[in-house]
């Protein structure tokens, strides 16, 4: 057996790597992080355009930047970042080899190949149809064929995923079931299996339709498919991302589940219902039925979101455990006040999970409402609520577990500890911001993908609302803020993998696993402050899903 | 710890925290609340799409726009010249959106319901009307029916809220709403 050269242990944390998967991680996570560069930055110049009083880019120029931002962050960005995590929460986690590491730099191969050849084709001016790139309107086949290969590769890192698990349990590396972290991977990646073969089966006949061997794509049944890829994308976010919250809460506090049963059914909750989502998408499209509507848009009866309010309970509950055990035990909420602030990996994962609840989470299921969407269709509210999923919920999270990654992959410490401190903040804080100001313009009606507030060429007179201006402009100034913590994050992180100093040997002790061997009773409530938090957090969600609702009653009558 | 296998072999069995026994029956009553509302709105709410909608053609669907607009024509308006049209309250208007205006400007009486049929004529695009702020999408090849009644008076915008093309921000149309 070669195997133990095949491994090395992290001198760290005492994670037995597989230099076969090591390889892989690093490749597809600074990968993921130069294209999280680039369309970030493409986000600010959007942002800046949007400002008003700036309006930076002339209309062309405008379009092609918000396209290369959807495609870049929602798509290449996150799923890079989440093929290195599948990786890792299967061969590193369970302590196994991966499975087939040469088809992974195929994999690889592929997705760097597409995401170039379609951002090249966008780029170059003629493919300026937004990420959602509805039919009629037509891109360059390459801008199609690029989506294709990056989603081929895609689903090849999925079955090296699902190969490991195999491999890991015929190999016995483990006992009993996988960690939980390990299962939310396994949820995200069945979630991308879903997506991407929507995906082909909508993109490879549009690909065909682009170069004339097809005459016709119907425009209704493209949205109903290009949804079941263009929404579940971002399901694949929330369960990686929830892993991710689960993966921190146990490496900085070595806190533990507080019932495996409870967070796992969470998770089979996505896999059964998260899909079903992309009808929120299709709320106020002629030809659906609301029946149709409101099961799917409600993802089943709201379901899945009762799997996040789960997760909203559980993360900060497992953390409020640990904290507890540890000694924080005075008032409701000691164990936070107490926590390490000052730790990215900590304050990143926090903020996270406290904006995507709140931002992200209330407005999103609000915004689903079948009739509430009459309001907020197309409207700037749409990416002020998906800012506060996938950039304060997933990308911060991501960004958050990366402070980890790099001294156990690379074996390097931190550069800046004192821009990584505050990083955290700057992207939440200005992201947050981002969202929320987004989320007011579309209140008042502001259009999203817009180039012109004031419609100078239009042959009519409409003005929005004066505020609508105020919360373009404050939105530029957030987007300014999230650029520069997305900058301090590039750079503290760029910085360390070339420049940090080698890690010798942990300086502190290695976050041993704690004497928290059981909780979970039944007759006692063990996290009180994270309950409480729980309930301010409900009491927020129904009053402003009523708000909404109310003022809805208050416009023109439709039936 | 969640990042290594359970502690207890047999995980299932382990009991449950309180917290989180009180806390998923509280969010299940929420979502089934949330549920109910929809259909509900349906049945006692004065906003919600009707289901209505046909195929057509856009030749045919331009053809009744302007069959409309001989009969009911009152007026231009805007730097197009756009026809203003004023039908009679309950009958069956015509909104059509194409390259980059809507056409034509329809003049509705307060209070009173109209049958309004949407389609495009080539791309995909979004009806917004602002600052009531209802929103819907428009597809070629889709007649889409709304029954609409206003109930506040004035000059509205219809914003196109569909990205099509570089003239998107410039499809602009208008909508008028007089007392009576």
């Amino acid at each position: 057996m070669a195997a133990a050269a095949e491994f090395r242990t992290c001198p760290l944390t005492g994670l037995k790597l597989h230099r076969g998967a090591e390889a892989l991680i690093k490749a597809n996570a600074v990968t993921s992080i130069v294209v999280l560069a680039i369309g970030g930055l493409f986000g600010l110049l959007v942002a800046l355009t949007r400002w008003p009083a700036v309006k930076l880019l002339p209309a062309d120029m405008f379009y092609l930047a918000l396209t290369a931002h959807g495609i870049d962050i929602l798509i290449v960005w996150c799923i890079f970042f989440e093929v290195a995590l599948m990786y890792f929460a299967s061969s590193t986690l369970l302590g196994s080899r991966l499975a087939t590491p040469k088809l992974g730099w195929v994999g690889y191969g592929l997705m760097v190949l597409g995401a170039a050849v379609t951002n090249w084709k966008v780029l170059e001016g003629n493919s300026s149809v937004m990420m959602t790139s509805y039919v009629p309107m037509q891109a360059d086949p390459l801008f199609y064929l690029g989506l294709i290969l990056f989603a081929v590769g895609a689903l090849i890192a999925c079955f090296i995923f699902l190969g490991t698990l195999v491999i890991a349990k015929e190999e016995k590396t483990y006992q009993g079931s996988i960690p939980l972290v390990t299962f939310g991977a396994l949820v995200a990646c069945i979630i991308a299996v879903y997506t991407i073969a929507s995906g082909a089966i909508i993109l490879i006949p549009t690909f065909l339709w682009s170069i004339g061997l097809i005459s016709h794509i119907d425009p209704l049944m493209y949205k109903v498919i290009w949804w079941g890829m263009g929404h579940s994308s971002q399901q694949i976010n929330v369960a990686a991302h929830i892993a991710v919250w689960y993966a921190i809460a146990a490496i900085v506090f070595g806190a533990k589940p507080l019932s495996e049963k409870v967070s796992r059914t969470a998770f089979l909750l996505y896999v059964f219902f998260l899909q079903i989502a992309s009808a929120h998408h299709l709320l106020v499209e002629p030809g659906l039925s609301s029946s149709y509507k409101i099961f799917n848009t409600s993802y089943g009866m709201y379901l899945a979101v009762l799997g996040s309010m789960i997760h909203g309970l559980t993360v900060p509950g497992c953390i409020e455990a640990a904290q507890r055990a540890k000694g924080f035990n005075n008032g409701l909420f000691e164990w936070l006040r107490k926590a390490p602030w000052g730790n990215p990996v900590f304050s990143g994962m926090f903020l996270s999970l406290v904006l995507f609840g709140f931002l992200g989470g209330i407005s999103g299921v609000t915004m689903g409402v079948e009739q509430i969407n009459i309001m907020i269709h197309n409207t700037i509210y749409v990416p002020g609520h998906f800012h506060g999923t996938v950039a304060v919920g997933t990308t911060l999270a991501f960004m958050a577990i990366t402070y980890f990654l790099v001294p156990v992959l690379f074996g390097r410490e931190l550069i800046m500890p004192g821009l990584a401190k505050i990083q955290p903040y700057l992207f939440g804080l200005g992201m947050g911001g981002a969202s929320l100001f987004m989320m007011g313009a579309g209140t008042l009606g502001v259009s999203r993908r817009h180039w012109d507030l004031a419609f100078s060429d239009a042959p009519h007179a409409f003005e929005y609302p004066a505020a609508a201006y105020l919360l373009l402009g404050l939105n530029g100034i957030s987007a300014i803020v999230a650029t520069i913590g997305g900058i301090a994050f590039v750079v503290v992180i760029v910085g360390s993998v070339l420049f940090g100093k080698p890690v010798v040997a942990p300086k502190v002790a290695p976050p041993a696993a704690p004497a928290i061997t059981q909780h979970g009773n039944a007759a006692a409530m063990s996290v009180p402050g994270t309950f409480t938090l729980a309930m301010i957090f409900l009491v927020c969600f129904v009053l402003y899903y009523f708000v909404n609702w109310k003022y809805l009653a208050s416009t023109w009558g439709m039936s | 710890m969640s990042i290594s296998p359970p502690s207890e072999k047999i995980w299932w069995r382990e009991p449950i925290e309180k917290a989180e026994v009180v806390w998923v029956a509280l969010a299940l009553v929420w979502c089934l609340i949330m549920f109910a509302m929809m259909p509900l709105w349906h049945l006692k709410g004065s906003q919600n799409m009707s289901n209505e909608a046909y195929r057509i053609s856009p030749e045919a669907f331009q053809e009744k726009v302007e069959a409309m607009v001989t009969k009911y024509k009152v007026g231009t308006t805007g730097k197009a010249d756009t026809p203003v049209v004023h039908p009679p309250p309950g009958s069956d208007v015509y909104l059509m959106a194409r390259l980059w205006d809507w056409y034509p400007v329809l003049e509705l009486e307060k209070d009173k319901s109209y049958r309004v049929h949407i389609s495009s004529l080539d791309w995909q695009h979004g009806f917004s009307l602002q600052p009531a702020n209802i929103n819907l999408q428009v597809h070629p090849g889709i007649d889409m029916v709304v029954t609409l009644t206003p109930t506040t008076t004035g000059e509205f915008g219809i914003v196109c809220n569909e990205f099509c093309g570089i003239g998107h921000h410039s499809m602009l149309g208008k909508l008028r709403v007089v007392g009576k």
